[in-house]
């Protein structure tokens, strides 16, 4: 029977694996990680700092199921691939030869090139590693500097404010996600950041790291000429496919590992899956790379599925995202992004006093719904996209908008509020007419 | 917005104060427990247990007014007390030691029982003994403990409510309502807890005493019956058994409350899965044999295997009744989590369980693929169900020991889940283990 390899022990290969396994029984699977012996969530690493839990919580899977799958997990380095021979070869001197092959190598942080970066005190945040030298590298600190204004940054500003660290975050944009959030979510995201006594400083870049003396970083030059002394540099500015080590492979790379729509390299029998793989012609409205937890997740859904002798297509289906800014949620349906298109209507509600807000955008012509954008409120995926590819028209949709909240029973639901908006931004108070109320008691009216 | 500062220092002082007064008031009652207290009940009470309980409710104060609402697990992983380090075996050693006084040395309690007699006069009209004293500090962790909940969740509406029913119940009718019964020389009853919890309500002894005595304990024994027979299946079905056990219970309501920062400590592997069935399963039927035997023992008037139904009774009320739910199910909680009674042991529970299963609109709907598998619903699982194993998978969650706290989806970072009473049928609750985008929708019409 034939056996692949994967290389990686992420999101993406351990999906790939279970896929294969799913479809086949026999194949033989072994996943090649460097990192940790038994797949973890990476998405739990903050949770680790913050000590919500421990690293046992964060393995999705019992150790005993890989043995019980037949899924062999060796940890290692890989250091080189020969395409042509089918062979790999690890760090510590071992060659395996793979009939297939899946790469999976995941990203790593990007570091730009900065005056004294190497300095000590300065680090990135992806993995394992980054989580014990911050660890290492946050004892009996006072202060600390975040550089770039992503999820990661903002994260790092979560977990560096549990310790009780004074915060400067920089941001290069003039505003907090500016090509992805529209200007008030951006702001709600700001008045976030700030009521936890985090200094925000946006339009503001590093020039240069400067040392102690001793090796050891102690203050950060801005390009607003403000020099910030800090005892820590957490570098965020965004995560790079990890593939330095295919040079020489024969694999075509770009920026990731160029592959087809089924996710095929240039050579037949090796696959790339998750944050590693670029597409070579991507489909429209499709970006090169994905770099998200669920679209690396349907990578190895699909090639897995391919690979185990089973039938899939990769069809991405409605854009979602969600992440979680301290403590305001944040959930996107479709497409809503930081400016509103050519011939795009949207309402936007927010709530007076909570950070809470809704955007809904819809085709002006057709009144087709296009996408939903939630702060501080839970929509339910099932609903949202269901509207959305059935290009429900705008007032139907906030004719029964309550049945979109995903929040815990008991909580407000805001689909008058909604109506309202829109009421008022067309003037038409009757565009609608609704019977459906708040829910305050929904537990006693069961569906 | 005023910018509020969350760091811990700057709140420290506070918390300080708060913890002296706890701490003083509980040196007070040891005192009193070590002789001190049949001299000054009254000075004991109100400044030893009241000073207590005042310094609790200004440390939970102090600790959570300085944080935004939202999510704070903040170092529940490596908190001596909450990891099971060794404050955390400290604190189960103390709670485990109150149980074996309560339940078979009560006359080492008598001294701090003396410190309630002023309360016990003026509440009941009658001498307070260690069950009275228990009743008190039972309530005062779930009153001090529910306010903890209040400021810890203060943003989600669904624990509030949750959490004030706990408190209103126990209050109400575990600590008023017998003392106001006792008060007017009825018997004293708990009229929310019932048969299979409480086990010996249908006991023919208790039965017959109820029925032939006043109409309070006719009316105890007519509420016993129609709760676990008619409203308990029923709400069972419309709500699943979390309307009971998170929302009634005495045994949940402390479970709720003082057992919260322990909730993370269960076991979430599939061996514990693997005993809980079996486990809770066998107390059940324990119960429903013993309560047979009695009743068939009665009917043939003691004929009927007569020694030994009393024995397997004894037996019961011994093992069961007290070292299960009591030693283990509370003393415990700082070693294996806030549920072991619940999770293991309770009939009531393993009953409503296999409704909720099999015959109930309740579930916890799973997002679709909005899951990222941190791993958080599943670690702060009291009852030890692997809620991310369901979760990452697409699929909706329909477990028999789920007794709907929310905390799950409370803990979420993602918005992934939902508990719902949703649709009666089977399947359909189910829901099938999606890839990332489940195509047709089974909860709009």
């Amino acid at each position: 029977m034939k056996h692949v390899f994967i290389i990686g022990n992420g999101i993406s290969g351990i999906t790939t694996a279970r896929y294969i396994r799913k479809q086949n029984p026999d194949i033989k699977i072994t996943v090649i990680g460097n990192e940790t012996d038994y797949f973890y969530a990476r998405t739990a690493l903050m949770y680790l700092y913050m000590g919500h839990l421990q690293f046992e919580d964060t393995k999705p899977y019992e150790d005993g199921f890989w043995e019980k799958n037949r899924i062999s997990l060796i940890k290692g380095d890989v250091v080189s691939l020969q395409a042509e021979d089918r062979k790999l070869f690890l760090a510590d001197g071992r060659s395996v030869v793979f009939d297939q092959l899946v790469i999976a190598s995941g990203s790593k942080p990007l570091m730009a090139n900065w005056p004294g970066k190497t300095l000590d005190g300065i680090q990135g945040f992806y993995g394992m590693n980054d989580l014990a030298l911050l660890e290492e590298n946050t004892r009996n600190i006072r202060n600390a500097v975040v550089i770039g204004g992503g999820l990661i940054g903002i994260e790092l500003a979560e977990m560096l404010h549990t310790r009780g660290i004074h915060i400067t975050f920089l941001v290069r944009e003039n505003r907090y996600m500016e090509r992805i959030l529209p200007p008030e979510e951006s702001e709600l995201v700001h008045q976030e950041i700030r009521r936890n006594g985090v200094r925000l400083q946006l339009n503001t870049e590093v020039k240069a790291f400067h040392g102690d003396g001793n090796g050891r970083v102690s203050m950060v030059e801005t390009t607003t000429s403000e020099e910030i002394p800090t005892e820590l540099a957490c570098i965020s500015i965004g995560v790079t496919p990890n593939i330095a080590w295919l040079n020489g492979s024969g694999i075509n790379t770009n920026r990731g590992v160029l592959v087809d729509a089924h996710f095929k390299t240039n050579f037949p029998d090796i696959f790339a899956v998750g944050d590693c793989a670029e597409f070579q012609n991507p489909l429209p409205e499709q970006r090169p790379l994905e770099q998200l937890w669920y679209t690396g997740k349907m990578h190895g859904e699909v090639v897995g599925t391919v690979l185990g002798g089973g039938l899939a297509t990769y069809q991405k289906g409605v854009f979602f995202n969600s992440a979680k800014f301290f403590d305001m949620e944040y959930q996107v349906y479709g497409d809503v992004t930081s400016d509103v298109p050519m011939g795009v209507q949207e309402i936007f509600w927010q709530h007076g006093h909570e950070h809470k807000s809704i955007r809904i955008r819809y085709n002006a012509r057709s009144g087709s719904v296009i996408g939903f954008l939630v702060m501080g409120i839970r929509f339910r995926q099932q609903a949202c996209q269901k509207w959305i590819k059935r290009q429900t028209p705008i007032e139907e949709v906030l004719r029964n908008l309550n049945m979109a909240f995903f929040d815990p029973e008991f909580f407000y639901t805001f689909g008058t509020e909604v109506r309202e908006a829109y009421e008022a931004a067309t003037g038409n108070p009757r565009a609608i007419t609704t019977t459906l109320k708040r829910t305050f008691w929904p537990i006693f009216r069961p569906k | 917005m005023t910018n509020r500062a969350t760091t811990h220092p700057s709140n420290a002082f506070s918390r300080h104060v708060g913890l002296g007064i706890l701490l003083t008031g509980l040196l007070i009652c040891l005192f009193a427990a070590l002789g001190y207290g049949p001299h000054a009940p009254m000075f004991s009470l109100v400044v030893g247990i009241g000073g207590a309980t005042f310094g609790a409710i200004w440390y939970i104060l102090a600790t959570y007014l300085h944080t935004w609402p939202g999510i704070k697990n903040n170092y529940v992983m490596q908190n001596t007390f909450t990891a099971r380090g060794v404050g955390g075996w400290f604190l189960g050693f103390l709670l485990t030691g109150f149980y074996v006084l309560l339940y078979w040395f009560p006359e080492y309690l008598k001294n701090v029982v003396a410190i309630t007699e002023p309360l016990s006069q003026w509440m009941r009209g009658a001498a307070a003994d260690q069950w009275f004293l228990y009743g008190l500090f039972y309530t005062l962790c779930v009153l001090v403990m529910g306010i903890r909940m209040f400021y810890k969740y203060r943003h989600n509406r669904y624990q509030i409510f949750r959490t004030l029913s706990v408190m209103l119940f126990q209050t109400l009718f575990a600590f008023i309502i017998p003392a106001v019964l006792k008060l007017m020389n009825k018997p004293e009853f708990y009229f929310h807890y019932f048969w299979p919890l409480d086990y010996d309500y249908l006991f023919p002894s208790t039965v017959q005493w109820l029925s032939s005595g006043a109409s309070v304990a006719f009316f105890a024994l007519i509420v016993g019956i129609v709760m676990s027979f008619i409203i308990t299946p029923l709400l069972t079905y419309f709500f699943g058994k979390r309307w009971y056990c998170s929302w009634v219970c005495g045994c949940g309501g402390l479970a709720e409350t003082l057992g919260d920062p322990f909730r993370q400590l269960s076991d979430k592997s599939l061996r514990a899965w693997k005993i809980e069935r079996w486990m809770i399963h066998t107390v059940l039927v324990f119960i429903v044999v013993l309560t047979a035997l009695l009743w068939l023992n009665s009917w043939q008037q003691g004929a009927f295997l007569g020694a030994f139904s009393q024995t397997y009774a004894k037996w019961y009320g011994f093992w069961i009744g007290s070292v299960f739910s009591g030693v283990i199910g509370v003393g415990f909680y700082p070693i294996m989590g806030s549920r072991v009674w619940c999770r293991f042991g309770c009939p009531m529970a393993a009953l409503m369980g296999l409704q909720q299963k099999w015959f109930s609109r309740f579930r916890i709907t799973t997002n679709g693929g909005q899951c990222i598998s941190c791993g958080n619903c599943s670690a702060y699982c009291e009852m030890g169900i692997d809620v991310r194993w369901y979760a990452q998978r697409g699929q909706n969650i329909v477990r028999a020991s789920c007794v709907g706290c929310g905390v799950c989806a409370a803990v979420c970072p993602r918005g992934v889940l939902k508990l719902e009473n949703g649709a009666p049928d089977r399947n359909e609750r189910y829901g099938k283990a999606v890839m990332i985008h489940a195509d047709e929708v089974n909860i709009l019409p």
